[in-house]
């Protein structure tokens, strides 16, 4: 079998995984595209294992240790928007913004604030 | 030794006389590619945990089309059946609405499509540029049976298969921990509540 057949399905599926972590508004669809990514690259890891004929099989026990970071990951994060759906009551990463700079003043306080953290970290 | 194995390999191969391996490698990867497109584009919230199950089991498929068999029933079994699972849990759990919901897709959509594209791009390059005359060889024993694969973990990599078990421990702690409730702010917050109004 030719070996771009999977390194260009994985390439594709790993770039729509992108784009759903970036386009995606509900954090719960977020994860499901981290998975696509990850997926994407499990089937690079099998493919070149295969190709390879590694003595070792280290891509085949790295695929089996992502997949089960994977699933640790997935339960982590599912726990941590559970958690900010009951605090917040919406799982809507547009609108957890309490990191944000502030927008509203004309810029001059976002300087003094940062030259204020320089000066104490410093 | 393996640049003579590839000249051989590549002599051996016509570029556009796919095995019936290959089709079928291009079929199910079609459809999973497909599926995945559907998955982060659907506005069915619920619609698109069901398309990953599609896309998951399709790359499960191609496990099994490149001889990994274990890898292939591991995919099945930890991401069909558990991950998917516990998305559909979050979905349910965050109240995720029923039927079409306009806004699940965020306002930078346009960048998301130019990065998406670009990488797609650049990778599909590279990889066709390196790998336009490596094939691979299918046949031979199995590669990855479960008899291969329990060798290789308990023999190769048991030092890092039981690190493995730990963190899942911890993660588990950790998920247990993060969901459950702390006594002292169960008693405190409908008075915050109460306050805040």
């Amino acid at each position: 079998m030719h070996l771009i057949y999977p390194a260009i399905l994985a390439a594709l599926l790993f770039c729509t995984g992108l784009y759903g972590v970036l386009a995606r508004r509900n954090a719960i669809l977020v994860l499901m595209s981290v998975e696509l990514m990850l997926n994407a690259v499990n089937l690079n890891l099998v493919a070149f294992d295969v190709w390879l004929r590694d003595e070792l099989h280290a891509g085949q026990a790295l695929t089996l240790f992502t997949i089960a970071i994977a699933a640790a990951e997935i339960g982590i994060g599912l726990a941590i928007v559970l958690l900010v759906h009951r605090n917040r009551g919406t799982a809507d990463l547009d609108r957890l913004r309490d990191l944000r700079e502030d927008e509203t003043t004309d810029g001059t306080t976002g300087a003094t604030d940062r030259e204020q953290k320089a000066e104490a970290a410093s | 030794m393996s640049t003579h194995g590839v000249a051989l390999a590549s002599g051996a191969h016509g570029f556009l006389s796919p095995t019936g391996v290959e089709v079928a490698f291009l079929l199910v990867g079609l459809v999973t590619l497909g599926a995945a497109v559907l998955t982060v584009t659907t506005r069915q919230l619920v619609h698109a945990a069901l398309w990953l199950v599609v896309a998951l089991g399709g790359l499960a498929v191609e496990y099994l089309l490149l001889t990994a068999e274990f890898v292939a029933w591991v995919q099945v079994l930890i991401y069909v059946g558990s991950v998917v699972v516990l998305l559909l849990f979050g979905l349910m759990l965050t109240k995720a609405p029923i039927g079409r919901s306009p806004d699940a897709d965020s306002g930078n959509r346009p960048v998301a499509i130019a990065v998406a594209g670009a990488a797609a791009v650049a990778l599909v390059w590279v990889v066709v540029d390196a790998f336009r005359r490596t094939w691979i060889d299918l046949r031979g024993p199995v590669q990855g049976s479960t008899e291969v694969s329990g060798e290789m973990l308990f023999r190769y990599w048991v030092l890092p298969f039981e690190a493995l078990s730990v963190l899942l421990l911890a993660a588990l702690v950790g998920a247990i921990v993060l969901s459950r409730r702390g006594k002292e702010n169960e008693a405190e917050e409908p008075r915050r509540k109460e306050e805040a109004r």
